[in-house]
Order: structure tokens, then C-alpha cells, then sequence
């Protein structure tokens, strides 16, 4: 079972690996948004500290969420998707692997460019690596609660705007208490780890529930 | 006697009955409002906040109060028909779910709105990022989410189906949401809490309360109903007996 879950990631990650534009687009979607808050409020040191950390993941949000509707839409236009809801393998495990690999290209990104974000707002060596911490473990759960609109507005006309109205609520926990724990860091590093501990809580019942949903809603969607 | 609880679910038998009980809430709705609004202006304690006169708009409640409740209350019917759909496949319970929302949707809005009246006069701004104002706004997102999924797909199958699970996915969202609105600190969860029980309230208000939840209720079914009948209607124009319901109240 876990050969498909292998050789689906692989594919995935493959044919990113062709057309790299995509995985860069949305890095420098993120960067960007991230460089332009300074511009709009002011590039005074406190402020931008304030606000640091609740920037980078309101703008880690829309990137991952743009990039969503890349995440089954080839496979839905050449007919691959219909195949797989076809083979004798678990839709929820295919899902899983389709979305591990999307992670790895559009959200691990940005956690790795994150360190060099948080300088741009004067974050502490503490900061950046809470920082760090919270989008590794926030990212993924970004992803996987997102594949769920991706499959519910696949091949809908306005699909991307729509897929920002259905998701943007969900993913409000993970702002929180993502945001959260780097604004606590910067008083006292012990405080962050009940933060840390909900997103991992978070992340394992979207692991668990969230491909189970996106599958159903491909079957629904490809009906 | 054996009875079929199925028999209801088709829409062609369902019209009609939607159609004798609307009358009835209505009238339930309007003898509800009255009594409610009257009681809540002048059974109730006139000046709450002592001799501060400007207390007056605590009769806000009135209005607030019940819609934000049935706004809530809404959204569990919508899931609640929604799952129905899925698990069954009935039509009816999909169209059931589609009439809801609307409904719910603007007794969010209702609810929001006037409370930014009363934040206006009691916090001095009409809008602050209050756990509870926060939450209810999240979930006329939600609601206008579910609307908007369903109004974007053509085949009504897709739709249906598609915005039930978005409004189930929605559901088990809303407790974690609403959590971490209210607790923004985990560790400090508790302190943010505002102590209230239905068990405080003065019996006039609460009465007048209790009241005008139950005629924005009455008032959820009829409207419901109403837009059920015209959902049913367009969905089963083809059908023989729309055909001949039309060429009745229509004859050529």
C-alpha cells in the first residue's frame, strides 16, 4: 500500500521538478507580500515587530492557498485523476501522497525562506526559530485542510477566488495560535510550547480526517 | 397502523403540506413578535442602568440576543439536512439545506449589525475583536461559503453534494475556530471567559427574550418554507405534476 503512496509522491515531486516556475512563484509570491508591509506601514523597528510575525503567516496563508489550485487541477484537465479514483488503492492514501508532495514544494519553501523574512522585521535569533518551528508544523495542516476546497472547486470558473472564500476561515486556528507563539517568544521561550503543542495536536487529526474529506469531495466533484 | 415517514420526502407531496403550514407560522411569527416586542418595551425595567437614562438601549437584546442564537442554531440545521442528503440521497433534504442558509446568513448579519449598535453606546466602538463578535462573524463567512459554492456549480447534484461536505467540514472546524478565537493564550483560557447564564437574567426580559426566539424560529420556518416551495419548483419544473399545478393556477 505504501508503494502507490511512494510512487504517486515521486511522480509529483517529478513533474514539479520539470516546470520549476511553479514552486518559485509561489516563494516569491510569499516574499514579496512579506516586503511590502513595511512599505505600507512604516519601517520603524518596533512596529515592524509587532507586526512580524502575524505577517509572515497572513502571507504564508495566501501563498499555500494559491498554490492549492494547482494541486489536482493537471491531473483533473489529462484525465490522470479520474484513473486513480479508479484503482483498487485507498482514494484517501493517493490524496495524502498528492498533497505530501505539494507540501514539499510550496510549503517547505517557505519555511526555509522564513529565517531570512523574519530579519527583514528585526525578529530575534529566538523569534526566527519559534518561527521556524510553528510553520513546519503549521504549513503542512495548511495543505491538507486546503486539498479539501482544491477538490470541492476543482474545474469550478472563479475556482481560485472561491477556494479563498471557502478556506481562509478554516484556517484561522493555525493563525492563531501559529502567530501566537512567535509573539510569545519574544518574552519568554517556555511560554511557546503550548502553542506548539496544539499545532502538532492540529496537524495530527488533519493528517488523519483531512484526506479522508478531500477524497470524498473528488468523488463528489468527478461524479 | 404503519406509518411511512418516507412519504414526505418526495418533493411532489411535500409542496403541498410546506404550503398549508406556512400560513401558520406566519401567524405564529407575527402573534410572537408582538408579544415579544411589547413585552420587551414596556414589561421590563425601565431603566437598568439606574438613574442613567442612556441604559435604554440594553431593549437591544431583544433583537440581538435571538438572532445570534438562531444564526447558530441554523447552521446545525443546514449540517444536520446536509448529512441527511448524503447519507440518504434525498433530494428534498439538499433543498431543505439550500432554503436554510439564506435565512441563517442574515440573522448573522442581523446579529452583527446590531451589535455593533451596541458596542457603539456600551464599549464606545462599534466593532472590537471580541471572542463572540469574532466567532459570528467567522460564521457568516461560513454561511456565505456554503451559498457561494453552491451558486458557483451548475449541476445541482455537484452542488448539493459539494456544499454538504463543505458545511459538515464546516462544523467540525467551527469548535476548534471558536476556541481559538476565545483563547488566544492556551494557557490562560479561562480568565477571558464572560460569566453569564440564563439563570441572572431578570424574569421580564427574560420572558421577552425567550419570546422573540421563538418568533425569529417561527419566522426561520416560514421563510425557509417559503423558498423551499420555490427551490422544489424550479428544480422539478419538468416534472408531470409542476406541469400540471401550473397549467391549473394558469389555463390557456
Amino acid at each position: 500500500m505504501w508503494a502507490v503512496f511512494w510512487c504517486v509522491l515521486k511522480r509529483d515531486l517529478l513533474l514539479a521538478l520539470r516546470r520549476r516556475t511553479d514552486v518559485l512563484t509561489t516563494l516569491f509570491f510569499f516574499i514579496i507580500v512579506v516586503s511590502l508591509f513595511p512599505l505600507g506601514v512604516g519601517t520603524e523597528r518596533q512596529v515592524l515587530q509587532i507586526l512580524g510575525p502575524g505577517v509572515v503567516w497572513v502571507a504564508a496563508l495566501l501563498a499555500s492557498m494559491l498554490a492549492l489550485e494547482r494541486l489536482f487541477a493537471a491531473d483533473y484537465e489529462d484525465g490522470t485523476l479520474e484513473q486513480m479514483l479508479l484503482t483498487a488503492q485507498p482514494l484517501s492514501l493517493l490524496v495524502l501522497a498528492k498533497i505530501s508532495a505539494h507540501w514539499l514544494l510550496t510549503g517547505l519553501p517557505l519555511v526555509l525562506i522564513a529565517p531570512l523574512v523574519g530579519m527583514q522585521y528585526h525578529l530575534s535569533d529566538t523569534q526566527i526559530g519559534v518561527m521556524l518551528l510553528a510553520l513546519l508544523l503549521g504549513t503542512p495542516i495548511l495543505s491538507l485542510i486546503g486539498a479539501i476546497g482544491a477538490a470541492l472547486t476543482l474545474g469550478l470558473r472563479g475556482g481560485g477566488i472561491l477556494l479563498a472564500l471557502l478556506i481562509l476561515p478554516l484556517y484561522i486556528p493555525v493563525l492563531v495560535y501559529g502567530a501566537g507563539a512567535v509573539e510569545v517568544s519574544r518574552i519568554a521561550l517556555a511560554d511557546t510550547e503550548p502553542y506548539l503543542l496544539l499545532l502538532s495536536a492540529f496537524l495530527l487529526a488533519a493528517l488523519t480526517l483531512a484526506p479522508l474529506a478531500a477524497a470524498a469531495a473528488l468523488r463528489i466533484s468527478l461524479e | 397502523m404503519t406509518f411511512n415517514w418516507f412519504k414526505f420526502a418526495s418533493p411532489a407531496s411535500f409542496y403541498p403540506l410546506a404550503g398549508r403550514l406556512i400560513r401558520s407560522f406566519w401567524i405564529l411569527t407575527g402573534v410572537l413578535l408582538v408579544i415579544g416586542l411589547y413585552w420587551g418595551f414596556f414589561q421590563t425595567a425601565d431603566q437598568l442602568g439606574g438613574s442613567n437614562p442612556q441604559k435604554e438601549y440594553y431593549r437591544i437584546i431583544f433583537i440581538h440576543v435571538p438572532a445570534a442564537w438562531m444564526s447558530m442554531w441554523l447552521y446545525i440545521v443546514l449540517v444536520f439536512w446536509a448529512a441527511i442528503g448524503l447519507v440518504f440521497n434525498t433530494r428534498l433534504s439538499f433543498m431543505m439545506a439550500n432554503a436554510v442558509a439564506p435565512t441563517g446568513a442574515v440573522f448573522t448579519f442581523l446579529a452583527l449589525w446590531t451589535g455593533a449598535f451596541w458596542g457603539r453606546p456600551s464599549w464606545g466602538t462599534y466593532w472590537d475583536w471580541d471572542p463572540r463578535l469574532t466567532s459570528e462573524l467567522v460564521l457568516f463567512f461560513m454561511y456565505i461559503g456554503y451559498i457561494a459554492l453552491h451558486s458557483a456549480i451548475d449541476d445541482t447534484r455537484r452542488a448539493d453534494r459539494a456544499s454538504a461536505l463543505l458545511a459538515i467540514v464546516g462544523l467540525v472546524m467551527v469548535p476548534v475556530i471558536y476556541w481559538s478565537i476565545n483563547c488566544p493564550d492556551p494557557t490562560q483560557c479561562a480568565a477571558l471567559h464572560q460569566r453569564s447564564g440564563l439563570g441572572k437574567i431578570d424574569t421580564n426580559i427574560l420572558f421577552s427574550m425567550l419570546t422573540m426566539t421563538l418568533a425569529f424560529w417561527m419566522y426561520s420556518f416560514a421563510t425557509s418554507l417559503m423558498r423551499l416551495r420555490s427551490i422544489i419548483l424550479t428544480r422539478e419544473a419538468e416534472a408531470s405534476w409542476v406541469q400540471e399545478l401550473v397549467s391549473q393556477e394558469h389555463p390557456q
